[in-house]
């Protein structure tokens, strides 16, 4: 049995401008691109494609230098149109141009009684060569998965507690039979559980509540209950040397899909919400889609900052970029580059807090949504020990002297404050609240480099 | 107020590398963001939004819950000083001889420091901390009313290049800025701190028949001499010309001689709401800082021995500056214990060293200023063991 924990700390963000549980019609994108910038632990991706080259979906684009066997596959089948390079001809991105039926590269297809009599070394060089296995993220580090390594338990979180997120129940409708496939095959990587996540006040779809062969374990609480390294924290937490992977349940439906259908399938349902988007809801495109389609005419306003992601952890890209590999959400908020007139004393019950300091009266109405820009509402300021990085933070870590010892480059006391068990996602209400205005995610990613290549 | 940003978006790149008074960069950096919250934007990796408080927000937070205590104190002052010339006078008069008394130790306090600010500000190349701001007015509340106004800048001076600028600014200082002005003075110029300083009494002032201007601590202190209990005491001071002054709801009221801002628990307690509620102050460390002394001095109650360690511990809350320490100053975010755990015991024993200073120090009956300082050092031991105690419980996990 699975089982039931409740976490207090946290806060939960809401914002205007969630999408609305319905598909849009729309067309698909023209183009579709594949950022070797996605993936943590990927230091020099080899490119396999030239520009010109005409590619199927599962068709090797690039692969990693270190690992060769880690391969990222095309989403789409079509041509390659670009290869975007950056400060010392950095791989920054490989674009395809989508054909308008997809021709799928050749996988293997098994059938369900088949797959149950696999073992890891049947189904791995599939997963690999097909590019799914990308959907596999390590910890510690919150790195693409070691072939070589084998887990003690793999996690899957199968609600998303971030602002604005999508619903899986509504992304992955009718999907269980994937579903199911694909656990069965992570199942032959790890002697230990395969942990999925739920969360005690939300609806569970069928998909997590008829699922076979995992541990259903029940999260309440605020954000951030939803965060994987959360989960593992309080199940079971990572010692040294441990290993544990993380998938996101549309990594494991992509899996199922491999085998039961024998195609590297990267289609895949994203919502595009946030308070500047005329129409939130989802639509039905690709991975590394061009966010463009879903945008263009479905705009309030222009001064906007797009996201890549949720606007905690994500990215900003443009008009003319495209969605990240592990996104399936786009959030639109309003640039927030203006100065305000006494902007640090004048009350408002416009702006967000978790404090209820002068002025600030988010606290009066906990459903209220807001609608928050991208300022940085103060100036960066020396660490100052306000005890709110504990309020949102549960788990058994010390958010200031971990960052603190990020900072000093002490790799001991990183190592012993627990710099294994976070990734940037877990700490990110840390930096939305944080009275000094730190970048911590940056800083906790350099310390997670520095420890790993250490 | 597009006059004033057209203003100074015209005068910054004077100010920027390469102007002609890029020195000064800082300086018209915390003017320009006094005005204007800046246009700075997130980063476009990581949190693409931030919560509305910002460093300033907080420190005025922390101003607005002192505003009770600077009033009543302003009040106080007059209240005293005509108490002590044996006048009848109106509330009015007594708020006039506060304002004219107290606002220019602010003025001189705020003036003085945020000098030193900007100065380092512009040599040091940091930017100007608000926590002057908090520091500024904290001053003021634990000085006598009638000290001198160069003895403010002296202290103030003092406290903020030694105790804090010296190790970098805020949110580096190992001690309390305050109260290292307060200490300074206490040291460099025990005359005018100590003794009979508490009440504004002009020269040539005639006094009422039989006055003292003894504190309710150095009161009870001196009942161990007299050879009475110390609430007697404390019941039978002022009588002929201030009957039932140092009662005990009196002293809560806070309607007796002592610092500034310091002498009302209650207008203390009605900070501590603000701070609580707010969430910018912490429960557990002024929770505990209650209960420590609290405790302590029931357990002094137990040993006995003297009037004074006799003395019922309920009063030691509302006597001398316990109330005002443990609201404002302990909880200094930046001296205080910095772990959860940390601050219950951080806070306990500043209680439990007040109340021992208080009764077995015979030279000063006032506790609290030194056993904050001195817990002030001690916060980054109490936090070593809890982080200690941390990583050990990771450290189990890890060969289970």
């Amino acid at each position: 049995m699975g089982k039931l924990i409740r976490l207090k700390k946290g806060f939960d963000i809401n914002l205007q401008g969630k999408a609305a549980l319905k598909l849009a019609q729309s067309e698909q994108p023209e183009t579709f691109a594949i950022k070797p910038t996605d993936f943590h632990g990927i230091y020099m991706p080899r490119l396999i494609v030239n520009e010109g080259d005409i590619v199927k979906a599962g068709s090797t684009l690039f692969h990693d230098k270190k690992n060769e066997s880690i391969v990222f596959t095309s989403p789409v089948s079509g041509e390659v149109v670009e290869i975007k390079r950056g400060q010392k001809r950095k791989l920054l991105e490989v674009k395809i141009l989508a054909d308008r039926t997809i021709e799928y590269a050749p996988f293997t297809k098994f059938s369900t009684s088949e797959i149950a009599n696999l073992t890891r070394e049947q189904v791995q060089p599939q997963i690999l060569t097909s590019g799914v296995w990308v959907n596999l993220v390590q910890r510690p580090f919150g790195i693409v998965a070691d072939p070589t390594e084998t887990p003690k338990s793999i996690f899957i979180s199968g609600f998303d507690s971030h602002p604005l997120a999508p619903d899986y129940n509504f992304l992955f409708r009718g999907q269980e039979q994937y579903f199911q496939a694909g656990i069965d095959i992570l199942r032959k990587f790890t002697a230990g559980p395969i942990h999925l996540n739920v969360h005690s006040k939300r609806e569970i779809g069928t998909i997590f509540s008829q699922a076979q062969g995992v541990e259903l374990n029940k999260f309440s609480g605020p954000h951030p209950s939803g965060c994987v390294g959360v989960q593992i924290h309080h199940i079971d937490p990572l010692g040294k040397s441990d290993v544990i992977w993380t998938i996101n349940p549309y990594g494991v439906i992509q899996i199922g899909k491999l085998f039961l259908n024998g195609i590297y399938d990267a289609s895949k349902t994203i919502a595009v919400a946030g308070s500047e988007v005329k129409e939130p809801q989802y639509f039905r495109t690709y991975t590394g889609a061009g966010v463009k389609k879903f945008l263009y005419d479905n705009l309030k306003q222009q001064h906007v900052r797009i996201v890549s992601g949720n606007v905690l952890t994500g990215t900003q890209i443009g008009m003319d970029d495209h969605i990240g590999f592990y996104d399936q959400l786009v959030s639109v908020i309003p640039e927030g580059d203006q100065y305000e007139f006494l902007g640090w004393i004048t009350p408002t019950a416009n702006k967000l807090s978790l404090s209820r300091a002068w002025g600030l009266f988010s606290f009066l109405n906990y459903n209220k949504e807001y609608r928050l820009d991208s300022n940085t509402k103060g100036e960066p300021r020396a660490f100052v020990q306000t005890g709110v990085f504990e309020k949102v933070t549960p788990m058994d870590v010390l958010p200031t002297h971990l960052l603190k010892a990020i900072i000093a480059e002490d790799y001991d006391e990183m190592e012993a404050l627990g710099i294994y068990e976070v990734i940037e996602e877990d700490l990110a209400l840390c930096e939305f609240v944080d009275v000094s205005k730190h970048n911590v995610q940056a800083i906790l990613r350099e310390g997670i480099d520095l420890i790993q290549n250490s | 107020m597009k006059f004033l940003r057209e203003a100074l978006d015209k005068a910054k790149h004077n100010f920027e590398k390469g102007g002609k008074w890029e020195r000064y960069y800082y300086v018209f950096e915390a003017f320009d963001t006094f005005a204007f919250q800046p246009n700075s934007t997130t980063p476009p990796k990581g949190a693409q939004i931030r919560d509305a408080i910002d460093m300033k927000r907080l420190m005025m937070t922390v101003i607005i819950s002192m505003m009770p205590c600077l009033i009543f104190g302003l009040f106080n002052v007059g209240y005293q000083h005509f108490l002590a010339i044996g006048q009848d006078t109106s509330v009015g008069e007594m708020f006039w001889i506060g304002i004219v008394q107290v606002v220019p130790i602010i003025v001189v306090a705020y003036a003085a420091g945020l000098g030193v600010e900007f100065i380092f500000a512009t040599f040091r190349r940091h930017p100007v901390n608000e926590g002057f701001l908090v520091t500024g007015m904290l001053i003021p509340l634990v000085m006598p009313p009638d000290i001198p106004l160069w003895q403010v800048a002296v202290a103030t001076i003092f406290a903020v290049v030694i105790g804090k600028e010296a190790f970098g600014g805020t949110g580096m200082n190992v001690v309390n800025v305050a109260l290292t002005a307060r200490a300074f003075l206490y040291f460099a110029y025990p005359v005018d701190m100590a003794g009979e300083v508490w009440t504004y009494l002009p020269e040539g002032a005639t006094l009422v028949e039989g006055y003292s201007g003894a504190t309710p601590l150095a009161v009870a202190s001196g009942s161990v001499t007299a050879g009475e209990s110390a609430v007697a005491a404390l019941n039978n001071f002022g009588s002929g010309w201030a009957e039932n002054i140092y009662t005990l709801k009196n002293m809560f009221l806070g309607l007796i001689p002592g610092s500034v801002g310091e002498t009302s628990t209650l207008m203390c307690l009605i900070g501590a709401f603000i701070l609580i509620f707010t969430g910018v102050g912490s429960w557990k460390i002024m929770a505990s800082v209650f209960a420590g002394a609290y405790g302590m001095a029931l357990f002094l109650n137990f040993l006995g021995g003297n009037s004074f360690m006799e003395m019922p511990a309920h009063y030691h809350l509302v006597m001398g500056g316990l109330a005002f320490g443990a609201v404002f100053m302990a909880t200094d975010p930046v001296t205080a214990a910095q772990t959860e755990t940390g601050k219950w015991f951080y806070g306990a024993l500043i209680g439990i060293l007040t109340v021992l200073i208080r009764t077995f120090n015979p030279a000063y009956p006032e506790g609290i200023m030194l056993a904050i300082l001195l817990m002030n050092v001690f916060a980054p031991l109490i936090d070593y063991f809890v982080v200690g105690a941390n990583k050990k419980r990771r450290l189990k996990r890890a060969t289970v």
